[in-house]
């Protein structure tokens, strides 16, 4: 190529009197040295940074993470047995409470039955003594009856005796009173 | 290339974008002239810190955003050397983390419209890629000493077969760093050429909507391409470490 007479200042082999690329740059000797050249020193910074600050700083933060995680979880167990304790504790006093409630029902329910046993038992007695009171009246009153129709049966006999023109014979009206009666 | 100048309209200069500039004056470009490749490796640091330090500076324990996001990408590349490497590449940790972080930001970078993208010359490939190929082949070495080459002596295979399997072991051996740096590069490459051809389409009217909206499904590719070459080039790199700390299969 005319590369001798260059005007634009592109002074390489590489490059044609245009400023235009002669073939593939990448393949152009001059250059090499110069991109090795930077390239190397880029990669070494980058390595120095990466290695004395990026990586371990980054490495860090995730420990931390890892370790504050594995903590968290930890204590989210930890916590977790507690509250399984705190809910046996409320279930035991749950049923304690429950048992006591029953107890003191079931005393109550004696009591009451003791009470309602005892004057159960004095209104039967009372009952009894009112009954055989009022048994004993009522035999009196029927006695009591039944000598007043003996004596009515013979005044109305005397009398009917009487009326129908005979002659009422005391004793023997009460005879045969008596015995109508007793038949 | 100046013939196509003269064609009205198209004018395709894909490979522009790969041209090494200083960036003060035009003189030419010697080995320490800061350019575009130290201006664009300097953002991508830049990028890095932002990432790995500025935005979990919180160093909070529930993790804002940006903390998250610079956790994650510890969390992802730790678990991959972790699971690839084993426990014992574990502490090749920040050599690894620092491959892919410097990879992904400057992929990303290079996906920004005018951008030059350092992960698209051979040149920066090939020193990671044959650091890579250097790095292992020596901890192998230093870790194993001679019994390191049993590598390519493979006792599980049958005894006459395992002369040509120790050739094409050596030989696959050989390939991993060029192929390692190639496919970093080619990706890149390839992708932003590609783009800078449909744009050059993009201003002949009559298909410059179908150019536009093949810059756009491109790109989507190359957003999808940036992460996976940073990801790729990062496992194959706990790959070849793994065959270091454990050559025995």
């Amino acid at each position: 190529m005319a590369t001798e007479t260059d005007t634009h200042g592109a002074v390489s082999a590489c490059v044609d009197s245009h400023g235009g690329a002669v073939g593939m740059p990448q393949l152009c000797g001059d250059w090499m040295g110069n991109q090795v050249f930077w390239l190397v020193i880029t990669l070494v910074v980058i390595y120095f940074i990466l290695s004395r600050v990026a990586l371990p700083r980054i490495a860090s933060v995730l420990a931390e993470r890892q370790g504050t995680i594995t903590n968290d979880i930890a204590a989210a167990e930890e916590l977790k047995q507690k509250a399984e304790e705190a809910e046996a504790a409320y279930n035991k006093a749950l049923a304690d409470a429950r048992a006591e409630a029953s107890k003191i029902v079931a005393e109550a329910k004696a009591e009451i039955q003791a009470d309602l046993d005892a004057a159960t038992q004095k209104a039967d007695a009372e009952i009894a003594a009112k009954a055989a009171e009022s048994a004993k009246a009522i035999a009196a009153i029927q006695a009591s009856a039944m000598e007043s129709i003996e004596a009515v049966a013979k005044d109305t006999t005397g009398e009917i005796v009487g009326v129908l023109g005979g002659k009422a014979d005391a004793k023997a009206i009460t005879a045969a009173v008596t015995a109508e009666m007793k038949g | 290339m100046a013939d196509e100048k003269a064609e009205g309209g198209l004018v395709f200069h894909p490979m522009d974008q790969f041209i090494v500039k200083p960036l003060f004056g035009d003189g030419a470009v010697a080995w320490y002239t800061p350019t575009n490749v130290t201006f664009w490796l300097a953002l991508s640091v830049l990028a890095v810190v932002l990432i790995l330090v500025v935005l979990p500076r919180g160093r909070a324990v529930v993790p804002t955003r940006g903390q998250s996001i610079a956790e994650l990408a510890y969390g992802f590349i730790y678990k991959m050397v972790e699971d690839v490497a084993g426990k014992d590449g574990v502490k090749y940790f920040p050599y690894i983390m620092t491959l892919f972080m410097f990879i992904v930001c400057a992929n990303f970078l290079g996906l920004l419209p005018g951008a030059f993208t350092t992960t698209s010359h051979i040149a920066v490939t090939a020193v990671m890629g044959f650091g890579v190929f250097f790095a292992v082949t020596i901890l192998g070495f230093v870790l194993h000493g001679i019994s390191f080459l049993k590598l390519f002596w493979i006792s599980a295979a049958p005894l006459p077969l395992r002369p040509i399997l120790a050739l094409i072991e050596i030989i696959s051996y050989f390939v991993r760093p060029v192929s390692h740096s190639i496919r970093l590069a080619g990706n890149m490459m390839a992708g932003h050429a590609v783009i800078k051809v449909f744009a050059a389409f993009a201003a002949v009217t009559l298909i410059s909507p179908l150019s536009i909206g093949a810059i756009t499904a491109i790109y989507a590719l190359e957003v999808l391409v940036a992460f996976i070459q940073a990801y790729v080039f990062t496992i194959l790199t706990c790959v070849y470490l793994r065959d270091a700390l454990h050559p025995h299969h």
